[in-house]
């Protein structure tokens, strides 16, 4: 097997509302990471456009995605699994390269939220459940989360003030990252103070402070062959293993609900092809649309037992300075959630620590990086794990 | 020209139906005679909730409906304060998943269960259940 390496990367500043239309948004991160690769659009050879189109009026998006990007006549390939769709994207681009029918590839990621209004599209996010037998009892994302976060809490006796903490982390680097949308800072009080935005239920137990924010924003990857990657990038990072899974999206079919098994399922996967273990990540990104989705993804990444999380976050074991720093660029929760985007933009962070060019949030020396991103309720696990140094 | 009859009786299930035209519409008729059912499949045995037209364990399609009787455990629930479009008049509502063994049952907590008697474990019962707008779907109330 050959070695497939990440040469360049780009995300656009996450937004409530993008002044411009999808393709321009696209643009934002695509021009970014072409300038970071220090390539022009002669030199890719294929483009994988990720989004998840019922936030499009545009229909087959791709097409004129790529055609703004001057990707023209080179291949499209679009992909979608929901919130991980750019993770998707770069497994598809990866397979893509090792079968030797393309040698470089962009990966968009985009998504405007905006494009519709946040009522139909706090709908459309029910309509990611089951639509048959789930959607007609008046269910949403944090819902589900919620009812993980209340067996969470039950089975392992965590608090609440747990999942806050996880929160007032994030806040502590969302203030450093200029791309992110929610740059203030968070404090424990702020969920219990009466009044308080963070404090305001929406699903029990889960509150405004334990959900991330619909965003506009794009993301863009671009990854190159061994040799491609060796003659065009000084400070290649390499993908050493990728893994992804799948588990019911009816909660009836799922045997708990205190772990995501999708991502247990590829977090072994990637462990295992990148001959690493979890004890070897020096830097992680982890999917946390919720504040239970950052503690459940401890667990399942193997960071802690089952029930350990806890005493991660209260340890402050995944602040920057920790034992293994997690979301130091602050996460879904205060960059914002531009569903087809956010992948790459999990990615980027990791390209940048490994580079140690992430500035005020850099990670002292990080060699291995890992990036876990999934799509739905749980229901697509993607795992990728990154590194300085190519696979022996 | 007649047109055919469409049987698009799933539409009568849940505050707002996403989807009418299935092969288990069945499911709707049982729930106007308060009963909520869940399939077997006639060659392999396994039982299904939600109801499945289809087994994919032995790839048969002879089904039959049996009762979701008895009583299953409380896995987990969550209170919504708020909902998607065309649930605001049913807000706020507790949506919960009840484990019977064989299968789990997704819905709703009946509105007289108060919040503070419900607990994860506790034994509860699914029944049938008719909405304000004439819609039909199926509640968990104590057991
Ligand atoms: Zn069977």
């Amino acid at each position: 097997m050959g070695n497939v390496a990440i040469i360049g990367v780009g995300q656009s500043t996450f937004s409530r509302q993008y002044p411009g239309s999808i393709r321009e948004l696209a643009f934002d991160a695509f021009s970014e990471a072409m300038k970071d690769a220090q390539i022009t659009t002669k030199d890719i050879d294929g483009s994988v456009i990720c989004s998840s189109p019922e936030y499009d009026k545009q229909r087959s998006p791709s097409s004129l995605v790529a055609e703004y990007l001057g990707l023209i006549p080179i291949p499209t390939f679009y992909v979608e699994t929901l919130c991980s769709s750019s993770s998707t994207g770069l497994k598809l681009a990866y397979s893509l390269i090792e079968s030797g029918l393309h040698d470089m590839i962009a990966i968009v990621g985009v998504q405007k939220m905006s494009e519709i209004s946040s009522k139909e599209s706090q709908e459309r996010m029910g309509r990611g459940a089951d639509i048959q037998w789930e959607s007609p009892f008046g269910t949403m994302m944090p819902a589900y989360y919620a009812m993980h976060a209340q067996a969470y809490l039950d089975k392992y006796d965590a608090e609440l003030d747990d999942l806050a903490k996880v929160r007032v982390k994030s806040a502590t680097y969302g203030q450093l990252n200029e791309k992110a949308y929610y740059r203030k800072p968070v404090a424990l009080e702020d969920f219990t103070t009466e009044g308080s935005k963070m404090a305001d239920p929406v699903s029990s137990p889960l509150r405004v402070g334990d959900c991330c924010a619909n965003a506009d924003g794009s993301s863009c990857v671009i990854v190159a062959s061994e040799e491609k990657a060796k003659s065009f990038c000084k400070k290649p990072i390499w993908v050493l293993g990728i893994g992804a899974g799948l588990a019911s999206v009816n909660m009836t079919g799922r045997e708990s609900l205190t772990s995501l098994s999708a991502a247990e399922v590829a977090a072994e996967q990637a462990y295992k092809m990148a001959g690493v273990g979890p004890k070897d990540i020096d830097v992680a990104e982890v999917h946390d649309c919720f504040t239970i989705a950052e503690v459940m993804a401890y667990e399942n990444l193997g960071f802690a037992e089952k029930g350990g999380a806890k005493e991660l976050i209260r340890g402050k074991e995944t602040y920057k300075e920790g034992s293994i720093p997690v979301n130091v660029d602050g996460g879904l929760l205060s960059k914002g959630h531009p569903i087809g985007a956010t992948g790459g933009s999990q990615i980027r962070t990791i390209v940048l620590q490994l580079r140690d060019e992430a500035g005020q949030m850099q990670v002292k020396d990080p060699q291995i990086g890992l990036v876990h991103n999934i799509g739905g309720v749980g229901v697509y696990g993607n795992v990728t794990i990154l590194g300085r140094e190519q696979r022996g | 020209m007649a047109k055919p009859d469409i049987d698009d009786r799933f539409k009568k299930f849940g505050t707002v139906s996403f989807t009418s035209i299935t092969k288990t519409n069945d499911f709707i008729d049982y729930l106007e005679k308060d009963q909520v059912m869940a399939t077997k499949c006639k060659d392999c045995g396994e039982t299904f909730f939600p109801p499945r037209a289809d087994c994919y364990k032995c790839l048969s399609s002879n089904i039959e409906w049996v009762e979701v009787k008895g009583k299953g455990k409380l896995v987990s629930f969550s209170k919504l304060q708020y909902g998607p479009i065309g649930f605001e008049e049913d807000l706020p509502y507790s949506i919960a998943l009840l484990n019977y063994g064989d299968y789990q049952v997704f819905g709703r907590i009946a509105k007289d269960v108060s919040e503070a008697d419900i607990k994860i474990g506790m034994e509860m019962k699914t029944v049938a259940n008719k909405l304000p707008n004439g819609q039909l779907n199926y509640v968990f109330t104590k057991a």
